[in-house]
Formats: C-alpha cells, sequence, structure tokens
C-alpha cells in the first residue's frame, strides 16, 4: 500500500531544523527605528535550540521574523513547511511548544505570547514529516494517496490491517508533544457581574466602553490582546506623534478614570451562553509571573456589546502557504508595531484597497514594493497614492505560482481573463522574499452567532454579518464585526452602541475619530486562483485542506456545509477556521454553482480558541475536586490501618488488613469471624430518611413494591423501590417509629436520589399528602455487630432487653448502648444473627470504641465493604445497581408480584406490560464455576455453546464474583436470560482472558438457603 | 446557561437546577385498568414541541422544590414561571 510509504515516517520525531550550532543571529530584519518595542530592553529567547535575541514588547512572531526565521513548523498532513502567516489569534500557519516538563504547553500560536527572558520554544513536530525536508517532501508528493476522507476510505479494509492504522492514527494525532507532569501553573475562577460587557478593545469597544461608563453603568472591556486599541496601534508612527495612539490613549485614560468601568487585556472571551452568560480567559502572563497564571471568567452581563473587529482575509492560490506568504494587515502591524521588515522584496496581492496602506509603508519604509491587484481598474485614493509613490501596480492579474519550498524567493503573475474564470497565458515573473495577501475583511461573528443571532451573507462585505439578534440574549454588534469598517462608523456604532446597552446618555459627546482615508472602493471576491495550474492552493492551512480537496468531497456527495467540515477537516483546527472558513465556502459554492448566501454556515461552537484544561479546572482539583464524607468512626479506621476504597462521595473501609496480611487473606479472616463470631462493621454511610405526617403510610405504601400498611410501630419491612418503568430504583429496610413517623434505609450512595424521586411525587403529583421527608443520613451514626456471638456482645454494654422472643428480628428498640442513646434495629444485612446500632453522629466514634473495648473478649473483628459485599453475596442479597441494572425489575430479581387492583405502587403496571412478561428476561441466578477456585471476572458473559463462534449472542453476565470460604469455593451471581428456567444446566463464561469455562447456574442463595441463623 | 427564576429563590442559575421533562403529563388514577398501549403512552410519549412548552424543574442544589416553566425551545426563552399549584400559563405567556 503506497499511502504507508508515505506515512511511515510518523513514528520518529526530530527536532524541525537541523541541529546547527548554537549561535545568536542578528536582528537583520529589525527597521533602525519605531515601532513600540522597548529597545534599551534586548530579551534573549531560544526557538528549537538556537539563541536568539529580540526586545521588550516583541511577541515570538515578531521577534523570530525579525531574526529572519522562515519555517515555524511543518504542516499537519503534507509536512510543508510553514511560516507566520499573522499577527493575532487567527494565526493558522505556525503552532509552537513552550517550554518543558511541567511548563509544557503545547499549540501555542507564537503571534499572542510576549517575548520573555529566557523564553524558549519549539517548532511541533508534523505527523506527516518531521525531519529537515526529505520525508516531509515525501509525503507532499504521496498526498494523493491522503485524499480527505482518507481514513474512511482506507481504513475500514481490509480488516486485519486495523491494528497498525490505529497506530499510525493515534501517532498522528499527537503531533503535538502531551506534557509528562501536572501543569505546575495555578489556576482561578472568577465570576462577574456587569450592566455592560464590551467584548473586543478596537474603537468600536473603546467608544462603547466609554458611551456605557459615562453613562454610569457597570462596564467590563475584555480585549484579548496586550494592548488596548485594536487596529489603530498598528497604524504608523510618524514624527509627529501618532494620532491614531494619541486617540486610544485618550480614550483609555478616560475609562480609567470611571469606577465603575474595568478593562481586561490579554482576556478573550470564548464563548457566549444563554441569558448573557459568557466565558473568559484572563491571560495573566506567563509561569514567571506571580500566580495564577490564568483567570476563567465567567460573566453576567445585563448587555453585552459585541465589538469583536474583523480578521483579514487570505487569498487562494497555488502555493500559498509557502513561508513568506502573510496577511497583508499582519505586515502593517509587523512593520509599524514591532518595526520588524519581514523582507526588503514584497509582492502585496489585494483585491481590495486596504493593503495598499502595506503597500505604501513597506516602501517608505525601504522596501521594493509590487502590487498585484485583481481588480481591473483599481482607482481608490490610496491605489492613487500607491501610484504617486512610483509603486507598480499590475490591474486584473493574479499570482498563479509561488516560487521557492522553504522561503519565498518570488512569484509568477498572469491576467486574469475577463470572465474572471481563468488566466491567460502570458506570465510575468516577479522576485519577492514576501508576498502580503489581502482578500477583504472577514467580520469575526463567531460570538454573535453563538447568541443565538442570525447571521447574513452580505456580498458588499462578502462575508456573514450580524442579521436578526438572538431573543434570548441582549447584545448587538458595532464596528468592524458588524460589517463597518470605517473607523468614522467603527466609533459611532460602537457609542451608539454602548449607551443603549447603558439605557441613556445623549447623544452628544461622540469621541472624534483620529483621521483617516476612508474612502475605499469594493473589492472583487474570486473563490480562488482559476486555472489548472501546478501546487497546491491551500483554503485551510492548519488542517491541509485545499481546493482539490473541497471540490472532491463536493463530487463524493458531501457538498453540506457540515458535510464538508467533517469530511476535509476544514476549520477544525486550533484556529477554528477563523479567517478558512469562508474562502472554504466560497470554493464550495463555486464548485456547486450557487452563491454562498445559499450555502448557509458551519455553527460557530464554544469555545472559539482553545482553552486549558487547567483554566476550566480552576482550584477544583485534587481535594477540592469533589466533597469527600467520613463517617464519625473515621479516625479510628485510619489509625487501625484500614485500607480505604471510594464508595460515591464517601470513603469507606475496604477491608483492615494486620500487619503482614494481604488484602486477600484480610477479607476471608474478617468474613470467617463474621460468621462463626462476631464482626463490626461501620454502615454509618446508609442512607437515612425520616417520613412524617399524616399522610406518610399511605405515602410510602404508594412508593414500595411490599405494603407499608399495617407496620407496627417498631418494626421493620424490607422493600423495593421502582421508577414508574417497574425498574428497581432502590431497595432498603422501612422502620415505623410512630404511627406518623418512618425511617427509611437507602442504599449508600443513593439517600439524595430516593430523597428526591420522594419530593418529586409529593410535590407533583400527590400534593393532597400531607407528607414530610428528610434526609437524616448524616444525623445518625451506625455501627453494625454481625455474627452468631453478636447478641451476647451486645448484651454487656446495653440496657435494652435483646431476648429473641421480646426482639424479634426485624423490630427496633430504642434505648442505650455504652451509655449512649441509641436505636437499635435487628436486621440481617449479611444474613446472620445481626444489631445496626444507631447513635447521633457525635457519639459515632465513642460508641466505636466501647464496642472495640468490650468486643475483645469475643474476638470482635472490625471489616469492610468487601466483606460486607461477600457475606450479602453469599445471601444472595442483591446490591441495586450492582446486580441490577435499568432494565431489571423485582420480577428478575425473584419477587412475586400479584396483578390485583387493589393496591398500586409506583411502576407496578408497568410489571405487567408485554414485555416485562417475557420468559426470556435476564434473571437472577448463582452460578458455580466448574472449577471451585476460579473467580469469574465480573461481566464476564455468557453463552449457550461451548465453542462460540463469533458472532455469539450472550445469556447475560456476571454481576457478583467472590471467592467465599464459608461456602468452601467461589460464588458469583448473574443476569441471565430465562434464568431461573435453567436452574442445574451448565452453560459457558467466555472470560476475556482465558477463553471458555463451564459453569452451573444455581439458585441464588449459597449460604443458609432457608434463612435460620439471621432469627438465632 | 439560563437564569431561571425560582419562585420561591428569585433567580439563581441554571447549574442550581435539574429539569425534568414535559409537566401536566397525568398520571392515570387507576393504572392497572390501562392498556399496554394507554401505559405506554403515559410512560413514553411526550409532545416534543417546538416552541412554547411547559416542562418542570427542579431547583435541586437549592429549595429543592419543584416548579413549572413556560419556556420557548427554540429560543431557550422563558415566558412564564408558575408553582405546581397555580394553573398552566396560556402558551402565550410572558
Amino acid at each position: 500500500m503506497p499511502s504507508v510509504i508515505g506515512l511511515t515516517p510518523m513514528d520518529g520525531v526530530t527536532p524541525i531544523l537541523d541541529a546547527r550550532p548554537a549561535r545568536r543571529a542578528a536582528q537583520m530584519n529589525r527597521l533602525a527605528g519605531g515601532g513600540g518595542i522597548d529597545r534599551s530592553r534586548p530579551l534573549d529567547f531560544r526557538f528549537d535550540g538556537r539563541d536568539y535575541q529580540g526586545y521588550a514588547g516583541d511577541t515570538l512572531a515578531s521577534a523570530l521574523l525579525a531574526n529572519g526565521v522562515r519555517i515555524v513548523g511543518r504542516s499537519y498532513k503534507y509536512g510543508r513547511p510553514r511560516g507566520i502567516v499573522s499577527a493575532g489569534p487567527e494565526e493558522p500557519g505556525a503552532l509552537v511548544t513552550l517550554g518543558s516538563g511541567a511548563a509544557l504547553e503545547s499549540n501555542i500560536r507564537p503571534t499572542m505570547i510576549a517575548l520573555r527572558p529566557g523564553l524558549e520554544a519549539f517548532a511541533q513536530p508534523s505527523p506527516a514529516g518531521t525531519g529537515p525536508d526529505p520525508l516531509g517532501w515525501l509525503a507532499d508528493r504521496f498526498s494523493r494517496f491522503l485524499p480527505p476522507g482518507f481514513y474512511y476510505k482506507t481504513f475500514s479494509w481490509p480488516r486485519r490491517l486495523w491494528p497498525f492504522y490505529e497506530r499510525m492514527l493515534r501517532s498522528a494525532a499527537s503531533a503535538a508533544p502531551v506534557p509528562e507532569r501536572p501543569d505546575a501553573n495555578r489556576y482561578e475562577h472568577r465570576y462577574m457581574h456587569c450592566d455592560v460587557l464590551v467584548v473586543g478593545g478596537g474603537p468600536a469597544g473603546l467608544a462603547a466602553a466609554l458611551a456605557a461608563g459615562r453613562a454610569g453603568a457597570s462596564v467590563v472591556l475584555a480585549d484579548e490582546n496586550a494592548e488596548l486599541g485594536g487596529a489603530l496601534i498598528d497604524e504608523p508612527d510618524t514624527s509627529a506623534g501618532c494620532a491614531a495612539r494619541t486617540w486610544v490613549a485618550t480614550m483609555v485614560g478616560e475609562l480609567d478614570s470611571l469606577p465603575e468601568v474595568e478593562t481586561l487585556r490579554r482576556t478573550g472571551v470564548v464563548a457566549f451562553h444563554d441569558h448573557n452568560y459568557l466565558i473568559a480567559v484572563e491571560d495573566r502572563g506567563d509561569a514567571a509571573a506571580p500566580p495564577p497564571a490564568q483567570r476563567l471568567l465567567k460573566i453576567r452581563a445585563r448587555e453585552v456589546v459585541l465589538a469583536t473587529g474583523a480578521v483579514e482575509r487570505p487569498l487562494v492560490f497555488p502555493d500559498n502557504d509557502r513561508p513568506g506568504v502573510m496577511l497583508a494587515g499582519a505586515v502593517r502591524t509587523y512593520l509599524n508595531r514591532y518595526a520588524v521588515m519581514p523582507g526588503r522584496a514584497m509582492v502585496v496581492f489585494t483585491n481590495n484597497d486596504t493593503a495598499y496602506r502595506t503597500a505604501l509603508e513597506a516602501a517608505g519604509a525601504g522596501a521594493r514594493v509590487t502590487v498585484v491587484d485583481i481588480r481591473l481598474q483599481p482607482q481608490g485614493a490610496l491605489v492613487r497614492q500607491a501610484r504617486a509613490a512610483g509603486i507598480g501596480i499590475h490591474p486584473g492579474h493574479v499570482v498563479t505560482a509561488v516560487r521557492g519550498r522553504r522561503a519565498v524567493r518570488g512569484v509568477e503573475i498572469r491576467p486574469l481573463t475577463d470572465d474572471g474564470r481563468g488566466v491567460g497565458t502570458a506570465a510575468e515573473e516577479l522576485p519577492c522574499s514576501i508576498v502580503a495577501v489581502s482578500g477583504g475583511w472577514i467580520p469575526s461573528v463567531q460570538l454573535f452567532s453563538q447568541s443565538g443571532g442570525r447571521l447574513r451573507f452580505d456580498s458588499d462585505v462578502g462575508a456573514h454579518v450580524p442579521g436578526e439578534p438572538s431573543t434570548l440574549n441582549r447584545s448587538r454588534a458595532a464596528g468592524a464585526c458588524n460589517g463597518s469598517f470605517s473607523l468614522a462608523a467603527c466609533v459611532a456604532e460602537g457609542f451608539a452602541a454602548g449607551q443603549a446597552a447603558a439605557g441613556g446618555g445623549s447623544g452628544a459627546g461622540v469621541p472624534h475619530p483620529p483621521p483617516g482615508a476612508d474612502d475605499e472602493e469594493a473589492a472583487l471576491f474570486l473563490p480562488h486562483v482559476p486555472g489548472q495550474l501546478p501546487g497546491k492552493s491551500f483554503v485551510d492551512l492548519q488542517s491541509d485542506v485545499t481546493v482539490a480537496d473541497i471540490a472532491l468531497a463536493e463530487r463524493e456527495g458531501y457538498g453540506a456545509v457540515e458535510h464538508l467540515k467533517r469530511y476535509t477537516a476544514l476549520g477544525m483546527g486550533a484556529d477554528q477556521g477563523r479567517i478558512s472558513a469562508l474562502n472554504g465556502l466560497a470554493v464550495l459554492a463555486d464548485q456547486r454553482g450557487v452563491g454562498i448566501e445559499a450555502l448557509g454556515h458551519t455553527t460557530f461552537r464554544p469555545n472559539l480558541k482553545p482553552v486549558r484544561f487547567g483554566a476550566i479546572a480552576g482550584p477544583h482539583l485534587g481535594p477540592s475536586f469533589a466533597p469527600q464524607r467520613r463517617t464519625p468512626m473515621h479516625p479510628w479506621h485510619e489509625a487501625n490501618g484500614a485500607v480505604f476504597e471510594d464508595t460515591g462521595t464517601w470513603i469507606r473501609p475496604f477491608c483492615f488488613p494486620r500487619p503482614g496480611e494481604t488484602i486477600e487473606q484480610a477479607v476471608r479472616r474478617e468474613a470467617h469471624a463474621a460468621r462463626i463470631g462476631v464482626g463490626l462493621l461501620d454502615a454509618s454511610t446508609l442512607g437515612k430518611i425520616e417520613v412524617q405526617g399524616p399522610g406518610a403510610e399511605e405515602f410510602l405504601d404508594r412508593m414500595y413494591v411490599t405494603t407499608r400498611r399495617g407496620l407496627a410501630v417498631g418494626r421493620c419491612r424490607y422493600g423495593m423501590m421502582l421508577n414508574e418503568n417497574g425498574v428497581v430504583f432502590d431497595d432498603g429496610v422501612t422502620t415505623r417509629l410512630a404511627p406518623d413517623r418512618f425511617l427509611l434505609s437507602t442504599n449508600s450512595s443513593g439517600a439524595a436520589r430516593v430523597l428526591r424521586w420522594l419530593e418529586e411525587w409529593l410535590q407533583t403529583e400527590w400534593t393532597d399528602l400531607d407528607v414530610f421527608c428528610t434526609c437524616v443520613t448524616e444525623q445518625w451514626a451506625n455501627a453494625t455487630l454481625v455474627g452468631p456471638l453478636a447478641r451476647d456482645l451486645l448484651r454487656r454494654v446495653t440496657d435494652i432487653d435483646l431476648d429473641p422472643a421480646r426482639f424479634p428480628f426485624m423490630s427496633m428498640r430504642q434505648g442505650t448502648v455504652a451509655g449512649l442513646p441509641a436505636r437499635v434495629f435487628r436486621i440481617a444485612y449479611s444474613g446472620d444473627l445481626s444489631f445496626e446500632i444507631n447513635v447521633p453522629a457525635r457519639h459515632g466514634l465513642a460508641l466505636w470504641e466501647s464496642l472495640i473495648r468490650a468486643g475483645e473478649a469475643f474476638g470482635l473483628t472490625p471489616y469492610g465493604t468487601e466483606t460486607m459485599h461477600l457475606l450479602r453475596a453469599e445471601k444472595g442479597f442483591i446490591v441495586v445497581g450492582q446486580d441490577t441494572d435499568g432494565t431489571v425489575t423485582p420480577v428478575d430479581l425473584g419477587q412475586s408480584v400479584p396483578a390485583g387492583t387493589t393496591r398500586d405502587f409506583v411502576g407496578k403496571r408497568s410489571l405487567f406490560r408485554a414485555d416485562m412478561l417475557r420468559g426470556d428476561r435476564k434473571q437472577l441466578v448463582g452460578l458455580l464455576a466448574a472449577d471451585p477456585s476460579l473467580v469469574l471476572p465480573v461481566g464476564t458473559h455468557l453463552t449457550d455453546t461451548p465453542q462460540p463462534v463469533p458472532p455469539v449472542p450472550t445469556l447475560g453476565f456476571v454481576t457478583t464474583s467472590h471467592f467465599s470460604p464459608a461456602v468452601g469455593r467461589s460464588i458469583a451471581l448473574a443476569l441471565v436470560a430465562g434464568g431461573r428456567g435453567r436452574l442445574g444446566t451448565t452453560v459457558t463464561a467466555y472470560r476475556r482472558d482465558g477463553g471458555p469455562h463451564p459453569v452451573t447456574i444455581v439458585p441464588p442463595c449459597f449460604y443458609d438457603p432457608d434463612g435460620e441463623r439471621r432469627h438465632a | 446557561m439560563l437564569l431561571i427564576r425560582c419562585p420561591w429563590c428569585s433567580e439563581r442559575e441554571q447549574t442550581e437546577f435539574s429539569y425534568h421533562g414535559e409537566a401536566h403529563i397525568a398520571r392515570p388514577a387507576t393504572p392497572m385498568d390501562q392498556t399496554d398501549e394507554q401505559w405506554g403512552d403515559y410512560l413514553f410519549f411526550r409532545s416534543n414541541t417546538r416552541g412554547p412548552h411547559r416542562e418542570r424543574w427542579l431547583h435541586a442544589a437549592g429549595c429543592r422544590r419543584w416548579f413549572n416553566l413556560l419556556r420557548d425551545t427554540a429560543t431557550g426563552q422563558i415566558l412564564a414561571v408558575y408553582r405546581p399549584d397555580e394553573p398552566a400559563p396560556a402558551a402565550t405567556a410572558g
């Protein structure tokens, strides 16, 4: 299979760049002056093992570009070299890994990381190829074997090769290194409430925050960048001072003076949930900064103003992924904000006027610039300026090829045919090191869409813009994210939105925006450079999706947008398709011969960008992850060597091994003592609910399978509780404490569930019943004495008459035990004589210690949950949830239910539905393995045939399995189809490891089947 | 995450509540007289409304009391909140 050859290199992980001697490179691309960097503070950093220097104020991306680093990563599927494309969160090309060990972070966009001293970053290995070039080249050449839908097409056949494919896929999936140690950073959660949340701190957001703040609203302004101002801070720094930056500083200054306004930088809003609940991540810097590293903000805002701006749209042309192909706006950002000229020879390839700013400013900074404009006759003010500045312009042309593999060396351009669907033959070569592209601007509408607002396609903007707003959420879009790109419109819209959100304020005082050229001509949108041209035209750099891939997906029937996304992985990378989704739609619409508006769009789901698990977890880690409940006797258990297990929220002793004893030995000793002497169980976790009121007896009678009517005060009765489908929901003992007062016991983890269930019926169905339910689980500690000597021991410490005639089985007496007020229940929890001693929780430990002291003469043996389960299994006592699942009825468990109409209870009618009466329902049975020493694993399936050939219908499965010292062999409980009709027959247990084994089906009780011992 | 006005506790976050399906499903007075089909209707069949929907909620991490919402399932909008003993509002309430 040739595809395998192309993918084999996945196995190795080697540095992406050659191992070269470490040396400090000069910042050859740094301009002599200008920019927002601090040249007095040089910072050393390392990238892929080489030392570099940047300045305070740099991002990792700007510092890498300043040092002429072109290749920052390799592509996911083809292993193609990739460089930095953008200057912001939309970065699709370069992903790096920071740090190592516990501080390792992967999938980091270098455009979003502030440079700091000692920063160490690595290019992420690509699964498709990791060597300097040849291996990636191989994957690239064999790409025809990696079409979209490749996984579905290839890996399902032949079946025997699946394990191999699976290994390969798994290695592919882990392109980014996985941290080997827990994240050392600390994270916090913060809840915020405000009148107005403004998302985005560009001109519209600043104006909105100011308007709302001036109106007296409490305002939170969140921006994901380190600096407020949005695109304005990318404006050139002229000698007369930058008007744009001055305006931003004035705005921020006034915001800072308003006490009810909080501005949050490096804070990206990632999700817009119902009722104006938004999630943001505040990046507090890095591991070197004081903790916490990040805060997850949970913001409930009365009103939201979305001023999320726009991102630049790339153009789609052959080999548009080569390192050096960058967004025109990003080139401008690097020039003006960071004083970095990524390359001295630049081709600007555009379909609109804005890229001319890049051309003008780059030329002004000394670059040799040529513009290739798709439009036939561009005439806007900026175009005229460029022409006046002597910049060469090729109108009606497109880039048809990019020269250079590891870095751009030049482009080939050709004229576009008149119909725009082909290119001419007259080609011209333009040598260059940078291609600055602009395909227009895409409003960042993700949060608006998440808010429930509808998007509409605006053909002037060439993109989706906010349409009908949500009826559930109160938000409004303003500025570029609303499709309004001119600066004056952004400011005016932002201010108006802020005022409206704050519910007042006069229209006066709109801050004057800095002057700027706003007369721009319309853009000309082309889905991609047409024609039969060699090379790959990338739509999504991060998922390696090309025009040809989309065309293939459409031909194969995946032409709906959601299908296309899943078939090709378009927009599924860490950038969430911020800049690729629209081009994907345009290409698809072109393929299908329809307009983009006819396609709809994929759903913008939270989160907008990757959020660290650490931030989501926040402080809820380790002991703070979930509440842990301990019984009052816990200190004794700890001091006496208990091995603990988690049972729901409770921490319970599993067993009490003595020094030198294995767990298995301890359980056998404990079980033996409880059967022939006396054992002691901490059963405080047992759920306890008091049910009181004149309607209590009637109510409980409707809730249990076995009637509660006529139960005498002081007597106990076992019963199962069903849901309305007839499925066993809980089981336990009900004790009548007084004529109108009952105590229910429930499963240890079931009290909350049962209480809710009772309340549901009382509150919603039988509102006429005068009944109150109270959970008293934690009010009572329970120490249970179990075994033939239980009475003799208890007699030493109680004033209660224990004579079996006056204190019979299934009854309760009150008195004192060890001088403590107690309720003693005589209930056969393990099948033997046993007394459950309940005292107020605060006396639990004292009771336990008194019993231990008094029990010395009797060989009293404390035991844990494992022995408890073993003793119950020997008797065939079920554990709801272990021996039952969501299908098991009391009838399945062997309990008969009369069909009469005289008494109804919840779930009864369901027991008589046709399906419930089928003879082949799974029923509870006992199992004895042919080998008495073999303990079958729980979950082992049973089959009718000794030599099963797949597919084999299962008869059922093992639910409980132990080695029983009392029976002298292994025992198991199982749910088996028509099990009670199979008693005495032999079936086959099919073990995952070990093959088939014969087992005999027996009644589900292995010990004292007549129940004599509990009456002792 | 919805903000829900519990009739007893005022407005709280959705995480304090749990959802319990369609409200006003009358339990047959004499279940054993029901045919399997009738009983199946009661157990399993719901209106699956798109639009205003009367539904039961429980303030689980609060007062632990049941109440009903009239909620538009298409938009999430809560049109009315009422106690189990209060009459159901018209579908256009709010």
